[in-house]
């Protein structure tokens, strides 16, 4: 198992024939995604990298069976390539574009959101603004290199681009490998937030630990310090970019931005040192974390008895949140007894 | 980008929102003949785009012409938070009888737009939510239907006890949103919207700032753009499509990927450093983002050192090498490079780089200690 997108992924690529739409929709089939269909309005009926180009996404799907579907359409077209994605049944829609107006991602946002009240559900979108997701050795959807990946048990989710890279690429050279790494992207209005995330990880039976790459700007860290206190048994290490951010401009990413005091780096450490997640000070310290974080025990998770991880009972889980910090404090010897009783040996690769 | 006051009183204003008449007066002169045309007594106001204006001693009450022209020439000679005072907005005073704080702005968590109000008008938003959070109503609007005329009613009623008032406020927040929308605006404040004692209703102040990402929509709010505050780097920059922002330090710093280059500032003042800018050259290999990304870090006199650090995923090192030696034929450098590059086609780069007399780390550490010692004039 993984998470998202693997070996059974059939991926649709929105602007195929773009110039950055055909070398990456070239570069996801050689990484060995299966990549069934393009979609270009003005070239349908034509061919690429042996794969039929239509008029629609709909079309796409009805007659490739295409279930994920990735946008690099230009940003004025961008919300409607979500709407049609959306439409044509697609079950994960990424969107790389970049510079999406938010009022076009708000009304995108309200649209999916009610798609999913239905009783079959709606489609997940993750970003936009995003790099996509690789799962290591099975399949990738977006502009990430595949060749600094390496098949693990290690989670990753970033906000970013590059910096992922940066991270993935120390990870792999330390022999960490990755379960899947998904960029859920640096714009205000994310389809796929952090605690999304850490859900699909928690509940992943090939995923033992969880680096999480945050950034200035909204409060989307805090609440996922918060999650992870609560109801993750899995270890999270997180890393923050933007110290030295000052108020009030926009550090390149849409979303990344002090505001009114709010959304700083500081107050990000703050809430995962309070949740007991380890933060690093540099990039380069987060292997060491991983490592340290994986040779200790830890909570037993519940999903992989069924695959669906019950909320834990509401007593339990503020007990929990009073007892912290505890990942921090685990080379103490004293644990909480609830803890050392449901300690398991690690996973073995 | 970010409105003046008087720019967004005029959007403002074409949606039939209150505001008291005025003009902008860029001399001592113009603001004396203004008041003059509007009668005393008469506000002034400077136009930078900066908050704390009142604070700073950027306005000012002005009972008479001779004090009208005295007041403009001390706000024109100000500068506030950084930026020179260049006009003023000259109003008609009002005898204020309450007032009240009404803002629109996206809440990131619901994806939803949110109306702010607070019956503390005229003190900063974000000082109330630090002293007194509980004075902020907070309300999400739907994006389908809109801020609902019953649904600002509702939400002024509790800031105004005055029903007759409160109506009529509610009508200016129903228009407040509009604009927001209308216009793609990131921020819509009115602080403070005001009763006067005559019972008139009257955006005092105004606040825009619009989404960047809407302007190719906007040609006529891109006309507002006021860029005089802005180097020639970030003017330079933002024509060409980088993301630049200027800091204060002597390391300059040129990255691809916005989240990389974050991470490298704060190395850098890990390592004892200072950054000098904020500077992504996004994915593209292309040798003409090295070109401009150079002029932009060498015309910062402050740049005593230069931190190229690339990672390499799609973007190819060699390409970036290339672009780089291009710039160099271009421009003359004086300051210290210091080349981190390391992904796809490292070794090719490095090579090329070699040729020419230029070396280049793998390691994002070793490079930005490197730049930070050079910065302080020590040749590693």
């Amino acid at each position: 198992m993984s998470v998202l997108i693997d070996k059974k992924t059939k991926l649709v690529v929105q602007g195929i024939t773009g110039r950055d739409g055909s070398f990456h929709a070239k570069a996801m089939q050689d990484y060995g995604t299966r990549l069934v269909a393009g979609v270009t309005p003005a070239r349908a009926g034509s061919e690429i990298f042996g794969v039929p180009v239509f008029g629609g996404v709909a079309e796409a799907v009805a007659k490739t069976g295409a279930n994920t579907s990735v946008i690099y359409v230009p940003p004025p077209f961008a919300a409607d390539a979500i709407y049609e994605a959306a439409d044509a049944g697609i079950s994960l829609i990424v969107c790389i574009t970049e510079g999406i107006p938010v009022r076009d991602m708000i009304g995108v946002w309200s649209y999916l959101e009610d798609l999913s009240k239905r009783p079959e559900g709606g489609p997940r979108l993750l970003g936009p603004n995003c790099p996509g997701l690789i799962t290591p050795g099975q399949s990738k959807v977006g502009i990430l290199p595949g060749h600094i990946c390496k098949p693990g048990r290690v989670g990753l989710v970033s906000r970013s681009g590059t910096l992922t890279y940066e991270v993935v690429d120390q990870l792999t050279r330390a022999g960490i490998g990755q379960s899947t790494c998904i960029g859920i992207g640096g714009d205000p209005v994310l389809g796929t937030n952090f605690i999304d995330a850490l859900r699909l990880f928690e509940g992943d039976d090939a995923t033992d630990a969880v680096v999480l790459m945050g950034e200035i700007g909204g409060s989307d860290e805090e609440a996922a310090a918060r999650y992870i206190a609560a109801h993750m048994s899995k270890p999270v290490v997180a890393f923050i970019a933007g110290r030295t951010a000052p108020p009030g401009k926009r550090m390149g990413h849409a979303g990344a931005i002090v505001s009114g005091g709010t959304g700083t780096a500081a107050e990000k450490i703050a809430a995962f040192q309070a949740a007991g997640v380890p933060v690093a000070d540099l990039p380069s310290q987060i292997p060491g974390l991983v490592r340290a974080a994986l040779a200790k025990p830890h909570r037993k998770s519940t999903v992989r008895a069924n695959g669906r991880r019950p909320s834990p009972p509401k007593m339990k889980a503020k007990a929990r949140a009073k007892s912290k910090p505890k990942r921090a404090k685990a080379t103490k010897t004293t644990k909480p007894a609830r803890r050392t009783k449901t300690a398991r040996p690690r996973k073995r690769k | 980008m970010n409105l003046h006051e008087y720019q967004a009183k005029e959007i403002f204003a074409r949606y039939d929102i209150p505001i008291s008449p005025g003009h902008v007066a860029t001399t001592p002169d113009e603001a004396r003949a203004f008041a003059e045309r509007l009668g005393f007594p008469v506000v002034i106001k400077a136009q930078v785009h900066s908050g704390g204006r009142g604070k700073a001693g950027g306005v000012k009450l002005a009972a008479s012409a001779e004090e009208a022209e005295e007041k403009a020439r001390a706000i024109l000679a100000l500068t506030i938070q950084g930026l020179p005072v260049r006009q003023v907005l000259v109003t008609r005073a009002v005898d204020i009888a309450s007032e009240t704080y009404a803002g629109i702005l996206l809440d990131r968590a619901t994806k939803q737009p949110l109306v702010m109000l607070s019956a503390a008008g005229g003190v900063e938003i974000e000082e109330t939510a630090r002293t007194s959070p509980e004075k902020i109503i907070k309300y999400m609007v739907s994006p389908r239907t809109g801020l609902l005329a019953y649904q600002a009613r509702d939400l002024m009623r509790r800031v105004q006890p005055e029903p007759a008032l409160a109506t009529k406020m509610a009508t200016v927040l129903e228009k407040l949103y509009r604009v927001w929308w209308d216009s793609d605006a990131s921020l819509c404040e009115i602080n403070p919207l005001v009763v006067t004692v005559a019972g008139e209703v009257l955006a005092l102040d105004a606040k825009m700032s619009l989404d960047d990402n809407a302007l190719y929509r906007h040609p006529d709010l891109v006309a507002y753009r006021d860029d005089r505050d802005e180097s020639a780097g970030a003017v330079l920059a933002r024509e060409k499509g980088l993301s630049y922002v200027k800091l204060d330090g002597d390391i300059g710093c040129i990255v691809n990927g916005a989240g990389l280059a974050m991470a490298t500032l704060d190395l850098v003042q890990h390592f004892g450093g200072s950054p000098a800018n904020f500077l992504d050259i996004g994915g593209s290999s292309n040798p003409e983002k090295m070109v401009t990304a150079l002029q932009v870090i060498t015309g910062d006199a402050h740049v005593r050192a230069i931190l190229i650090n690339i990672f390499g995923g799609i973007t190819r090192c060699d390409d970036v090498a290339r672009g780089l030696l291009i710039a160099l034929d271009r421009m003359q450098v004086d300051a210290p490079i210091v080349i981190r590059l390391t992904g796809t086609n490292e070794a090719e780069a490095r090579a090329i780089l070699e040729a020419r007399g230029l070396s280049a780390t793998t390691s994002m550490e070793e490079a930005v200690q490197d730049a930070v010692a050079r910065a302080q004039g020590v040749t590693v």
